[in-house]
């Protein structure tokens, strides 16, 4: 009685795909095979979570499409546009923050457009309006090594935020965040993602966090990585998060997601 | 809109002002300043030397020295060379450490130069040096520069090569140029190792001006410890000491100054 939605790895959505990875491989020097002909498509306006076994190269591949990682073999395209390097439709979200220190949250969040020659006066003004949204209005001034984990990640967001992508890129955006920390961001999340139009993808190896936050999962198998599956978890929208932690499509996925990925453990 | 406890905006805590005093780090300082000084009083008093003066005898030999016009007269003779020296070494230093660190084919060309330089015995290059350049001004210059600029250069290097990864990456990925990116990211992360090398070559700057007016030519503050051995004037030899000591420390607080005025915003904040 299941409303999860799997298809097998070849399903391809042919409407609205905002980002569209083409038998990708990445092989390391020094022979170390990351991924093996990935294909996949990330619909406009989604939230995609690419999970999968620590290791498998989910973050290689975000890099990927960052553009901050050549691929072997193999090419990604960008609202139709082949990504050659970063572009300013797609925004990065770091793991480890990747705050400036001697830069105050304010700057921090307006460094993207401080880089593209944005005046101060206005990429202030947008800066502080992000600032607003990802809930860290009063602490303009104050410095990353002031503020806790999960205040620095929100930073990191807004400053993704700011500089307007179409793409937002997340790679284990709570991995270096406390677990209680990490609940309320991800609700915050899901409220800042309805607000913005965008396309969001997302590494996590949390099965929890990826099924609470995503509208699609992407199953990777273990390195070199291929798509193993993909899921839809049909999560009926505007319940409260306590009601989606609850809800039996939301434990269905869960388990779903659990037994699939218990045959890597070893 | 998302709101965040605003608990630890207001977390500056209102103790009492003797607590506060109590556990100011100025406090500290001065009870590590007092409990040096104790020590150096204890042990000439003892005496645990006929030679080793205690610090009253010593303070007392260095505010005549002070007084009499001797002492500063000496200090202008060892200052010069030591700030035209440094000053050189640490402009052609970090200029040349940054290089290296940016670029791999200046890095292979370079560093083992100076590897070499700073395994080198320096001391024993000096005679060399006053055949080359007499027992003048240059020559002191000389051994402040070959003291102070391989610790300023490898340090320089080393605080380019290791810029955090992520900060690079981040700056690329919003678009930055490869100039911003080294402007506004790789050079600011660099500064405090930087700077920690220059504390490093003024320290050895000091060991060379010192080192050259010890067996080079009697002058300055040099002249002044080697006299004062000589006669046996034991306090006033240690009171030179001292001084070079203390204006070793002087300059160390004031480089680190600048660099937290011009670097560290976040420093000067706390």
């Amino acid at each position: 009685m299941t409303a999860t939605v799997v298809h097998a790895p070849g399903f391809q959505r042919s409407l609205g795909t905002m980002v569209s990875v083409r038998s990708v491989s990445k092989v390391y020097p020094g022979g170390v095979e990351a991924l093996n002909e990935i294909s996949l498509d990330f619909p406009k306006g989604q939230l995609t979570t690419l999970l999968g076994p620590s290791g498998c190269g989910k973050t290689t591949l975000l890099k990927i499409i960052a553009g901050l990682l050549p691929a072997t073999s193999g090419e990604v395209m960008v609202d139709g546009m082949r990504v050659e390097g970063p572009g300013p439709e797609r925004a990065f979200v770091f793991q480890d923050f990747a705050l400036l220190p001697w830069a105050t949250v304010l700057r921090n969040v307006a460094f993207g457009l401080e880089l593209r020659g944005v005046p101060v006066a206005e990429r202030e003004s947008i800066a502080e309006h992000y600032i607003g949204q990802v809930g860290l209005k009063g602490f303009e001034k104050h410095y990353p090594h002031a503020l806790s984990g999960g205040m620095r990640q929100r930073v990191g967001l807004a400053r993704a935020l700011a500089v307007k992508a179409e793409v937002v890129l997340m790679d284990e955006p709570f991995s270096a965040v406390d677990e209680q920390t990490r609940r309320k961001f991800q609700e915050d999340m899901l409220e800042l993602i309805k607000n913005e139009q965008k396309t969001f993808i997302f590494v996590t190896h949390s099965i929890e966090e990826a099924v609470y936050v995503s509208n699609r999962i992407i199953l990777l198998s273990r390195r070199p990585s291929r798509v193993m599956r993909i899921i839809e978890p049909d999560m009926p929208r505007g319940i409260t998060p306590d009601q989606i932690r609850r809800h039996p499509a939301y434990l269905d996925a869960v388990e779903m997601i659990w037994q699939a990925l218990k045959q890597y453990l070893d | 809109m998302i709101s965040v406890p605003t608990s630890s905006r207001a977390s500056a805590a209102r103790t009492n002002p003797l607590r506060r005093v109590m556990t100011h780090t100025i406090t500290f300082r001065i009870l590590s300043v007092i409990t040096v000084l104790g020590a150096w009083e204890y042990a000439g008093r003892r005496p645990i030397s006929a030679s080793f003066p205690s610090f009253s005898e010593t303070f007392a030999a260095g505010w005549e020295m002070a007084a009499d016009g001797s002492l500063s007269a000496a200090l202008m003779i060892t200052i010069v060379p030591l700030v035209i020296g440094i000053t050189m070494s640490a402009i052609a230093g970090v200029a040349a450490g940054i290089y290296m660190g940016l670029d791999r084919r200046a890095e292979w060309v370079g560093v083992p130069v100076f590897i070499v330089m700073q395994a080198a015995p320096l001391a024993a290059l000096i005679p060399l040096l006053v055949l080359a350049y007499g027992v003048g001004l240059a020559t002191k210059v000389t051994v402040v520069c070959i003291m102070a600029v391989p610790a300023i250069v490898l340090n320089s290097f080393k605080a380019i090569r290791h810029a955090p990864v992520s900060l690079v990456e981040m700056g690329e990925s919003f678009l930055g140029s490869r100039e911003q990116v080294i402007g506004k990211i790789i050079l600011p992360a660099a500064s405090p190792v930087i700077f920690a090398g220059l504390r490093l070559g003024l320290a050895s700057g000091f060991i060379g001006v010192i080192l050259a007016e010890l067996l080079i030519s009697p002058t300055g503050i040099g002249d002044l410890i080697t006299y004062h051995q000589s006669i046996a004037e034991y306090p006033k030899m240690f009171a030179a000491i001292a001084v070079v000591i203390l204006l070793s420390v002087l300059f160390m607080e004031a480089l680190e100054r600048i660099e937290i005025t011009l670097f560290r915003p976040e420093k000067r904040a706390q």
